[in-house]
């Protein structure tokens, strides 16, 4: 059994709750932090830890919080996003729902680490019930000290707000969150100037994940040297990915970085394999935004080597045979899928989800789809292919926000693994109104090329 | 720092010039002027916060400054990238720079009407002129093109939404020389759209200016609309007293004299 950080107590009966919570040794991390630790201390401590962010880009946070600008007389902010929208992505709303305390007590020990008195955070408008269940979870831990002025008599004062998005998924990018926070449009801002300099009211801002502030609770109370020996190389700790798709036991799992790709999907302690006796055909290891990967190159990468479930094993190869850990959203689709349309799926999203400020993304996303949407319905020809890979690769890269390029890579990838459907939905085009390609030859045995 | 710098050295395609720090990319490379200055759409050196939008001014920075001479990862976008000592920018000796430029003319032309023959803007057309220097023949684009209802924004103004390029020019100029702006953008993404929400006139007193800094037909003059052609104009000076400008004015009008 995986030895579990963030999950370990998820099972007990009304942990959401304070006294439960802080019956099983809960908010030990703001004792330690508060009463025997600097603000500097935690930040070395997060150093040493190794974490890093668990949003998508894996930037380590203790680099990111030394970052943080610290002029005299201006207040400084840390921005909780729990704007989590991503498809295929669904782990911080399982943190939030039914281990809320954990969240606070995070925010509490990264506020003090920061030197924010005013911490928001920033969740998505659909997560309503969360929304209440986090105002209640604040509501507790300011009954019993653990947030105001002067806590623990340390002299640090913090009040946690909660602020709710109105359903744009672009407001997850950091700058456009923070436009957002200040009640103007999500639109994200152009950097330079960076949050840690100039951020929230132009203020030096950080802006964290979820599940990376939930993570400083066990980093500060067991230290972070021992946080860092679980996994492997730079991907320390233990990760949340949320599996979906067709696998036997869709959902949350805690994972220690150090299994395999082929160990997460087949054994039964996590995903328990493919559903109905299917074979695996293609996964996005890491959400909608990251290249999909055909399974040859899922379970092995292009050099022979087994895939791990961490992050430097998941982008060997770049974009070339690799993918990216993402946030976590492992997206499995079997012999039964069929990629074009999964392809049509993610482009018709990130065409919804675009904030129409920059040209490229917003006219191309849409160009795209439009053109995905022709292939899926026999209305294809073959230069459409050509024409798609020169729309994605005059949007990726050309972008104020990543929005830009999350909507390239998942289409760049399909086409660069997938060729062949895409050709056969465009020769076939009768055949595929009714039938799917199938597995096509995307689990044989990859050759690898020795270097002479 | 030894000393404070008071000039910054930038490259720009092989040709070097002296700068202001603050200056960015673009302003420096208009000083130099010529086939070096990248082309802007969405950015107005007069107003405020504008500028990065439409991504036509990308360039590449070859070199970040003396100091850290490392090239930049990514495209710029030059109306809003300050330049720094010793900086080496690409613009049009870059071949991925065009490419994108290329690109981005693309983008913004594949929801456009093209429908110059009977634009007003024709002739002062920014777009125009852009696809002119930097556009493709002909199209890839074969789906039907976005288009909108036409809308009078009270007497003076008409907006034709389906010209729009998004450049929220308009929204800063309204924002920063009138005392209220009422219109804004609606909606997100490719259906976004310029409007007043609740039909409202736009009838402040400056608000004129919007149709000026439209870089294409989407805000035309109703009063100007098919009665006359930017080349027939002249500049007459009108100059008034005015007690809520500088009352310096000059008129642009028809004139056989």
């Amino acid at each position: 059994m995986a030895r579990k950080l963030l999950l370990d107590k998820i099972n007990i009966e009304h942990i959401r709750l304070y006294d439960v919570y802080r019956q099983r040794g809960g908010y030990t991390a703001v004792e330690k932090a508060l009463k025997s630790m600097s603000p500097d201390q935690v930040t070395e401590e997060v150093k040493r830890s190794g974490l890093r962010g668990r949003g998508g880009a894996g930037f380590p946070t203790g680099m990111k919080w030394g970052f943080l600008a610290k002029p005299e007389g201006v207040p400084r902010y840390l921005v909780c996003n729990a704007d989590e929208s991503e498809p295929g992505t669904f782990k911080d709303r399982y943190l939030m729902e039914f281990i809320p305390h954990l969240l606070i007590e995070g925010l509490i020990v990264s506020s003090y680490a920061i030197g924010s008195n005013r911490t928001y955070i920033y969740i998505r408008g659909e997560f309503a019930w969360i929304i209440d269940i986090l105002e209640q979870a604040i509501a507790e831990a300011k009954n019993n000290g653990w947030l105001g002025k002067n806590i623990l008599g340390s002299g640090f004062d913090c009040e946690v707000y909660v602020h709710r998005g109105a359903g744009a998924y672009i407001c997850g990018e950091e700058t456009a969150l923070i436009e957002s926070l200040e009640g103007k449009r999500g639109y994200p801002r152009i950097k330079p100037p960076f949050p840690a300099v100039k951020g929230l009211w132009d203020c030096p801002t950080v802006v964290n994940n979820v599940e990376t502030l939930a993570a400083i609770v066990p980093i500060i109370n067991n230290g972070g040297e021992e946080y860092a020996k679980i996994g492997i190389g730079k991907s320390t700790g233990t990760k949340l990915v949320s599996a979906c798709g067709n696998i036997k036991k869709p959902g949350v799992y805690e994972i220690e970085m150090n299994i395999s790709v082929e160990e997460f999907i087949y054994n039964d302690e996590y995903c328990g394999g493919i559903a109905n006796g299917r074979r695996l055909k293609a996964c996005v290891p890491g959400g909608s935004s990251v290249p999909i990967l055909p399974a040859n190159l899922l379970l092995k990468t292009a050099k022979g080597e087994t895939r791990m479930m961490t992050y430097e094993s998941l982008s060997d190869g770049g974009f070339q045979t690799g993918s990216m850990m993402g946030s976590g959203g492992f997206i499995v689709l079997d012999e039964d899928q069929c990629v074009v349309r999964n392809t049509l799926t993610f482009a018709r999203f990130y065409r919804h989800e675009s904030c129409g400020q920059c040209s490229p993304c917003r006219e191309g996303t849409g160009w795209m789809e439009r053109i995905l949407h022709n292939i899926e319905y026999g209305k294809g020809k073959m230069s459409d292919i050509d024409l798609l890979w020169d729309i994605q690769s005059k949007i990726e890269g050309n972008t104020i926000c990543p929005l830009g390029d999350a909507a390239a890579w998942p289409v760049a990838a399909a086409i660069r693994h997938f060729r062949d459907e895409f050709e056969w939905h465009v020769t076939n085009p009768d055949d595929a109104l009714r039938r799917n390609y199938g597995l096509g030859n995307y689990a044989e045995p990859l050759q690898v090329m020795h270097s002479a | 720092m030894a000393e404070e710098k008071k000039i910054f050295k930038v490259t720009i395609d092989n040709i070097t010039i002296e700068v202001e720090p603050g200056t960015t990319i673009l302003q420096a490379a208009r000083r130099i002027g010529g086939d070096v200055v990248p082309p802007a759409m969405c950015y107005y050196s007069k107003l405020k916060g504008s500028g990065g939008k439409c991504r036509t001014c990308l360039v590449r920075v070859a070199a970040g400054s003396t100091a850290d001479p490392r090239p930049m990862p990514k495209l710029v976008a030059s109306c809003r990238t300050n330049v720094m000592d010793g900086m080496v920018v690409e613009s049009m000796t870059n071949n991925t720079v065009l490419e994108a430029r290329k690109a981005v003319v693309e983008f913004l032309l594949i929801n456009h009407p093209l429908d110059c023959p009977v634009c007003d803007q024709a002739g002062e057309c920014d777009l125009q002129d852009l696809s002119y220097d930097h556009g493709r023949e002909s199209t890839r684009y074969e789906f039907e093109r976005r288009t909108f209802e036409r809308h009078d924004l009270g007497p003076y103004i008409q907006l034709h939404m389906t010209r729009c390029i998004l450049c929220f020019r308009c929204v800063f100029a309204a924002d920063q020389l009138t005392n209220k702006r009422a219109h804004g953008i609606l909606d997100r993404g490719d259906h976004s759209e310029i409007a007043t929400y609740i039909e409202k006139s736009l009838d402040n007193d400056f608000i004129g200016n919007v149709i000026d800094v439209c870089p294409v037909g989407a805000l035309t003059d109703r009063t100007f609309r098919f009665k006359n052609r930017v080349w027939f104009a002249k500049p007459v000076e009108a100059d008034r007293s005015c007690t809520k400008c500088s009352g310096k004015v000059r008129l642009w009008m028809r004139s056989d004299r």
